[in-house]
């Protein structure tokens, strides 16, 4: 038998073993095909940033047509909710206390009035900030709506005087790829390739760990079999359960969320293959420090956490302090993440992509292969 | 193949500044079962490690099947089985499919596999196991099962460390039974163990203690020549008291309990024997302790291994 053929022989029995075990591990093999669709579905509804139905807490005091006016223009334009109206402006301060409004709108006493005299009236707008980014499209939605009617109001009073109404500055907005900016559209992708890493590196780095801790990796290591043919043979199975989690998560992505899929599968496909060289070498890395499987889980866990902070895929790199930019260029999944998004979103294919792919290729190379060595001298 | 299966020359491993295992020679023949005793932490799974080529010995050498152990790891284990104490094997596959997986590891092919699979169940008796998933299975098959997935590769030498611990002693009669097939094949058995019954049973004894060879040979060697003294056994029903007395006395050295009986060395020599056991009844009888039966016993291992870690004992300084 050549050297070779006794590599395959190894490695199709470690894999066969891997995928019996699997088989009658119902534990495992939820996470390995249920787990991505299920977090996938539940982070596809959760992580939305889109404003919809904002609470607000309202206290008019002018009660006149032009403040309900002003409110008609807020709640019409669908993205805010009138939840109550209160007759002070300490009720609105306690609604908003309690949460049980986002924005307080005060209207003093006099709008209507001071509108109809041509001066300037005034409207206040309170806005819970403590989630900074949601409030700041908060603000902005808001701001458009009010300066829009005052922008109607002048022009009424304008005509009124004579003159032609006009805007000096016509705006052409055109919002590329995403044209009616829903959030889910650019979170869904992201997801997908969370969801692809923490799969990848958790199974990896257990299945491996389960055999230190039952001892039946002592049982290997005194037979002849080589270290990379151990590797390759426990690697296999979950390459291959992997790939197939790409295309049931690329499924409930089109199908279920109904995110066009703009670029070539193949193409997205090809490229989760080579990120999982990444994770598949994290994972592999995670085992040879690990002893136990929650050592493993606990590793896993601590290692993923800030990757995702860093990868760009919740916040962008862009506003990140310039030092922990750069540092965000060791970590493999922003890459990642920028190819998902631009396959999903803009089509785009090879021409563009290749930076991030090579990029990919040589983090997946110098990973895998600084991992295969360290556990062959841990098993060695 | 030239030489014996096994055979180390001043085999010495230190863990910083522990000696684990020092300066131990060894050779063991073609087709015995050799017993390799010694008290846990004694240094005996760090040797078979060694020869196993899982570890590299901090100085001497050894070779196994003909193989240097430090620099021809592969060959040797590629023509050695070993068999753990703990249970390695996968309990979440059938018996079958832990053979299957074990063969192809060593290399053997699918082709040949079917056979040689035949044979080790029918070698093992796990016949209509073939399908149970192993972790269905008792200690006793378990450890059956362990046996036939090591020598699935025909290896020259096979391994066993505490082979039978925890098993119940009729499945440990019929593993041992299976050693000794083994070994009328030609296989050589390196045994590791504790039960000094299974010792009796061994072609031939290393005594490790402290790191140390401190004796070996046929069991019959080791009692004729390591045995210092002359054993005698008392039956009492004091026995504690008994215990103090003849420590007190100075016709006796090494007073240890054997069970519910009284084991006590003598050097005295030969034709002063007897006249040593009176003056023991006429103490004891002095002090009130009735004495059931005295009498001179030939030693058994355990008296000899217990006689000879408390001559390394008093030896050491330290």
């Amino acid at each position: 038998m050549t050297s070779w053929q006794l590599f395959l022989l190894r490695v199709k029995a470690i894999a066969r073993k891997e995928f019996i075990q699997l088989r009658r591990d119902p534990r495992m093999l939820f996470i390995a095909f249920m787990a991505p669709i299920i977090q996938l579905t539940l982070f596809g509804y959760a992580a939305t940033l889109d404003v919809k139905s904002v609470p607000v807490v309202v206290c008019d005091m002018d009660q006149s047509m032009q403040s309900r006016a002003v409110l008609n223009a807020v709640t019409s334009s669908g993205y805010f909710d009138i939840e109550s109206r209160v007759p002070s402006v300490r009720d609105v301060r306690r609604s908003i206390d309690d949460g049980d409004a986002m924005v307080g709108i005060v209207i003093p006493d006099g709008l209507e009035r001071d509108i109809n005299a041509g001066k300037k009236a005034h409207i206040q707008t309170i806005i819970d900030g403590s989630n900074a980014i949601y409030a700041t499209m908060v603000r902005s939605y808001l701001e458009r709506i009010i300066t829009n009617r005052a922008l109607d109001l002048s022009a009424v009073e304008m005509s009124r005087n004579g003159y032609k109404p006009y805007t000096p500055l016509d705006i052409q907005q055109r919002v590329w790829y995403n044209p009616t900016l829903k959030s889910r559209d650019f979170m869904v992708p992201g997801v997908f390739a969370l969801v692809l890493m923490i799969i990848s590196t958790v199974l990896t780095s257990m299945a491996i760990v389960k055999e230190k801790e039952r001892g039946t990796i002592e049982q290997l290591i005194v037979t002849p079999i080589k270290p990379l043919e151990l590797i390759a043979g426990k690697l296999l199975p979950f390459a291959i359960i992997s790939l197939i989690d790409i295309t049931l998560v690329t499924m409930v992505a089109v199908f279920w969320f109904r995110i066009p899929l703009h670029g070539s599968f193949a193409l997205l496909f090809l490229l989760s293959a080579l990120f999982m060289l990444t994770t598949l070498g994290l994972g592999l890395l995670i085992s040879t420090v690990s002893r136990t499987q929650q050592q493993a889980m606990m590793i896993s866990l601590l290692l993923i956490m800030p990757i995702i902070l860093l990868s760009g895929v919740m916040s962008p790199i862009e506003n990140m302090p310039i030092g922990v930019q750069y540092f965000t260029l060791l970590i493999p999944l922003r890459y990642f993440i920028v190819i998902v998004r631009s396959i999903f979103m803009k089509g785009s294919g090879m021409s563009i992509l290749w930076p991030d792919a090579l990029a990919l290729a040589a983090f997946g190379i110098v990973l895998f292969l600084l991992s295969v060595s360290r556990f062959n001298k841990r098993i060695g | 193949m030239t030489g014996n299966p096994v055979e180390a020359i001043n085999l010495r491993r230190l863990f910083g500044d522990f000696i684990a295992v020092d300066n131990i020679n060894l050779s063991v023949r073609q087709g015995e079962v050799f017993g390799f005793l010694g008290p846990n932490g004694a240094g005996k799974t760090t040797t078979v490690k060694m020869l196993c080529g899982l570890l590299l010995p901090s100085s001497g050498s050894a070779t196994v099947a003909g193989f240097d152990i430090a620099t021809q790891p592969d060959d040797v284990k590629r023509s050695i089985g070993y068999m753990s104490q703990k249970f390695s094997l996968y309990s979440d596959l059938t018996v079958s499919e832990n053979i299957d997986f074990f063969g192809n590891i060593y290399g053997i092919a699918n082709s040949r596999l079917t056979s040689r699979k035949r044979e080790i169940i029918r070698l093992t008796g796990l016949e209509g196991r073939e399908n149970t998933i192993t972790s269905a299975l008792s200690v006793g098959w378990k450890q059956r099962l362990a046996l036939g997935c090591s020598v699935i590769h025909e290896p020259k030498i096979l391994f066993l460390d505490e082979p039978t611990a925890g098993v119940d002693p009729d499945s440990r009669r019929m593993f041992w039974d299976l050693i000794y097939n083994l070994a009328q094949k030609g296989m050589t058995m390196f045994v590791t163990t504790h039960y000094m019954d299974e010792a009796e049973n061994c072609t031939r004894l290393g005594f490790i203690y402290n790191g140390k060879m401190v004796a070996s040979g046929t069991p019959l060697e080791i009692k004729r020549t390591r045995m210092k003294g002359t054993i005698i056994e008392l039956d009492t029903d004091a026995p504690s008291e008994a215990l103090g007395i003849l420590r007190d006395m100075p016709v006796t050295n090494e007073v240890s309990f054997f069970g519910r009986l009284i084991h006590a060395v003598t050097m005295a020599a030969p034709e002063a024997v007897p006249r040593t056991v009176d003056s023991i009844t006429l103490s004891l009888k002095q002090h009130g302790i009735p004495v059931n039966r005295i009498t001179t016993i030939p030693p058994s291992l355990e008296d000899i291994f217990i006689s000879l870690i408390q001559q390394e004992d008093s030896r050491e300084p330290s």
